[in-house]
């Protein structure tokens, strides 16, 4: 069957089982976008190329299959930058496609020419350019199994117009992938597996560290088998939330620079880390050189690079999270760590016994209050989309998630702008889902243009702004490390709900404690979208904090005075 | 200095890869050769580079997460050979140059051509060799100088081969799929 370069392509995509593409067009891809619209291929028109990729993103992490992002040449390619980067920071599964001008205009800085494989070279798994109509099928079949394997990233296919518009013979048995005949490593040292085995089976105040591996390996079960076997309690990285039910008694929460004080305490004093997926990120770890300093440390991933990398570990293997975790839980022992488990549970002192929702109403409206309300009337079921900054950690810190991808947000690379665009690309995935995006005031105006997609694609995506006036994040720095000089961060917003109104999107504003739950669940009964815009306390900080660069255990606590000092019990 | 052979796809661009990769982990490299192999398709490279054993290890296995690079293996500590080679043009005239050409000579080097007011010396063998008779030809005047910049293998049944086999991967990955 003979077809041009871009029917080629859109078919390529069906065949692969893609059923959304998120994009923008032009010049350079706009033959792709005619072959498009005879195909049974759905295409959201965003607003701007960023948040074509953070949808894409967020599509593959709701779903945990590949997302699919389009752009033009030039500034359409640019523009996805920050959306790849961000899918490489968190090793989200991506295949980007642009167009590029024809072959023979190439290095001719021809108009909306940019060399955009140069540009994303060290922010993606993989990138090429092609150029002939014969390479496209192989290419976009080679690029998802690049995106999607090992640990997973974003790949980029540029696809020049004269390629596009180019004919040829199309048969899907001829293009499959042919990749580099790579070495296959032997990954099993059974040294390595037996001194882990050994580790686990001796260690008297384990705790083992959870990270996104797990998430991407679907490997949530034999995780729960095997922390239930070893009995050894979970700290979980931000990225890591959702892997293991937050209700489990042996669910300590979240670890690190806004981890809880026991949880940081426990990692300090543990005499054992089984690092699963994870990847000793600054921001979890705190100063190295004191960092578990009496603990050994056994590290389970599947990326070889990671291994020593930031912090020098006892015993590696190499390997899928959930294939290794099966191997190893033959050889695990029932143990009972109760001991160790209630000497945690008491270094959470009374903070946990003091329900933020008993604390009595002053009529301040805080930023945990919002989110935990958020919790209690979602029973914890929605999919929540945050952006970056303090109520990003007050998410982690008072929702609690017992699913996996119920949480999806930018941890890497602390994207500010990623919510909205990818909150769509996560309820594209999954329709049936109640999805939230949670923002601050400063995140949501770098991409609220797509207020715009919603509209146009009809969804029910529901919006709480924690609106504090501030880059609240930054203006806590700036409160504790530079005398509370507030360079830069006070920040002017629109009405926001006057703003959603402008676009078709109903808008409420909510000022008082007692208006939360009344706002929140008339948006849920709504089966459209709706924006709530939460003017929450200005001057709140989010506790714990480990400073940067500071150790795990040298903690600014909560002060005693404010009305957010105690965390919630899930 | 770590010394790490890579096979890689022979064609247009995967040196940018490998040097993006360097840059981006900030290793600095003292020396970079690539060249063809017996298999047209696969081209193989010798990365001398400055850093610890760690630094290594990281180059290492993120060389090996390039798709383009087949294999890429650390052998500073294996029983190996590195040979290094140069052209120098040396100022040399009708007075000087019977005892240059001694000098050339314990250094087993070769005198490639032979100019009224200099000539050129080629030489191989490891960086210390090499080293050794520019510091005895400074004296009379370095003109120019040329290095191919190190090459490796290890010894005997120490065998690096490129993988013939195709990866394991050929199956397609499937956009939604569901874990």
């Amino acid at each position: 069957m003979k077809l041009t370069g871009a029917e080629i392509l859109c078919e390529t995509l069906t065949r692969l089982g893609v059923r959304h593409i998120f994009g923008y067009p032009g010049g350079a891809i706009l033959p792709v976008y005619d072959a498009l619209g005879k195909s049974r291929l759905h295409h959201i028109l965003v607003r701007h190329e960023q948040g074509a990729t953070h949808m894409a993103d967020g599509y593959a992490r709701a779903s945990g299959g590949v997302g699919v992002a389009m752009a033009t040449s030039g500034p359409g390619a640019t523009n996805m930058v920050t959306g790849i980067a961000t899918a490489m920071l968190d090793s989200s599964p991506v295949v980007c496609i642009t167009g590029q001008v024809s072959s023979k205009l190439l290095g001719s800085d021809a108009f909306q020419e940019v060399d955009i494989t140069g540009i994303t070279m060290p922010i993606t798994k993989y990138n090429v350019v092609v150029s002939k109509v014969e390479d496209i099928a192989r290419t976009v079949r080679e690029a998802f199994l690049i995106a999607n394997s090992g640990r997973p990233g974003p790949v980029l296919v540029d696809v020049t117009k004269d390629a596009q518009q180019a004919s040829a013979e199309f048969e899907w048995d001829a293009c499959a992938p042919k990749l580099p005949p790579k070495r296959v490593r032997r990954n099993h040292d059974q040294e390595e597996f037996d001194r882990a085995v050994e580790l686990l089976n001796s260690a008297k105040r384990p705790v083992i560290l959870a990270g996104r591996g797990i998430l991407l390996s679907g490997a949530m079960q034999t995780f729960e088998k095997f922390v239930h076997t070893s009995n050894i309690p979970v700290a979980m990285t931000l990225l890591g939330i959702g892997c293991f039910p937050a209700s489990d008694p042996l669910n300590l929460g979240m670890m690190g620079m806004h981890g809880e004080a026991w949880v940081n305490t426990a990692i300090q004093e543990a005499d054992l880390l089984i690092a699963v997926g994870m990847r000793f990120d600054d921001r979890v770890t705190g100063d190295l050189r004191t960092y578990a300093r009496n603990a050994r440390k056994i590290h389970i991933e599947v990326d070889r690079a990671e291994i020593n990398k930031n912090v020098k570990v006892d015993a590696a293997i190499i390997g899928d999270a959930g294939e290794t975790l099966e191997a190893l839980l033959p050889h695990v022992h029932e143990r009972d760590h109760s001991a160790w488990v209630a000497h945690i549970q008491q270094l959470k002192g009374d903070s946990a016994v003091r329900d933020i929702q008993s604390l009595p109403d002053t009529g301040h409206l805080y930023a945990a209050h919002v989110i935990n309300d958020l919790w209690k009337a979602t029973q914890g079921n929605a999919v929540v989309v945050t952006d970056v900054g303090q109520h990003q950690m007050w998410e982690a810190q008072y929702y609690h998630y017992n699913q996996p991808r119920t949480l999806i947000t930018s941890g890497g690379l602390g994207t500010m702008g990623f919510a909205l665009p990818a909150a769509i690309g996560a309820k594209m995935a999954r329709p049936d889902a109640e999805v939230w995006v949670v923002a601050g005031d400063g995140g949501f105006q770098m991409t609220m243009c797509e207020l715009a997609t919603i509209v146009q694609e009809k969804l029910n995506v529901k919006i709480a702004i924690i609106n504090n006036g501030y880059l609240g994040m930054v203006r806590q720095w700036q409160e504790f490390f530079y005398d509370k000089r507030y360079v830069a961060t006070p920040l002017v917003a629109p009405n926001f709900a006057a703003l959603a109104n402008s676009f078709g999107i109903r808008g409420e504003t909510v000022t008082a404690r007692k208006e939360v739950i009344p706002a929140i669940e008339s948006a849920r009964n709504s089966d459209q979208a709706v924006l709530i815009d939460f003017r929450v306390e200005q001057e709140d900080s989010v506790y714990p904090m480990v400073p940067a660069g500071a150790a795990l255990h040298d903690m600014i606590r909560r002060p005693h005075n404010p009305l957010v000092e105690t965390a919630s019990e899930p | 200095m770590q010394t790490i052979v890579a096979y890689v796809e022979n064609k247009p661009g995967v040196l940018n890869r490998v040097a993006s990769l360097t840059r981006r982990l900030a290793i600095n490299i003292d020396s970079l050769t690539v060249g063809p192999t017996e298999n047209e398709e696969i081209a193989r490279m010798t990365i001398c580079a400055h850093t610890d054993e760690r630094g290594a290890h990281r180059l290492e296995a993120s060389l090996e997460n390039l798709v383009d690079v087949l294999l890429a293996e650390n052998i500073t500590d294996r029983p190996m050979l590195e040979r290094d080679l140069a052209l120098i043009k040396v100022a040399a005239d009708q007075q000087n140059r019977p005892h240059l050409m001694e000098l050339i000579k314990v250094f087993r080097g070769r005198v490639v051509d032979v100019a009224p007011e200099s000539l050129i010396v080629e030489v191989s063998g490891t960086v210390d060799k090499i080293d050794g008779l520019l510091e005895v030809l400074r004296p009379f005047g370095v003109l120019e100088m040329a290095r191919t910049g190190r090459i490796a293998m290890t010894r005997g049944n120490d065998l690096l081969r490129p993988p013939a086999e195709a990866g394991p991967k050929s199956a397609d990955a499937k956009a939604p799929a569901r874990k």
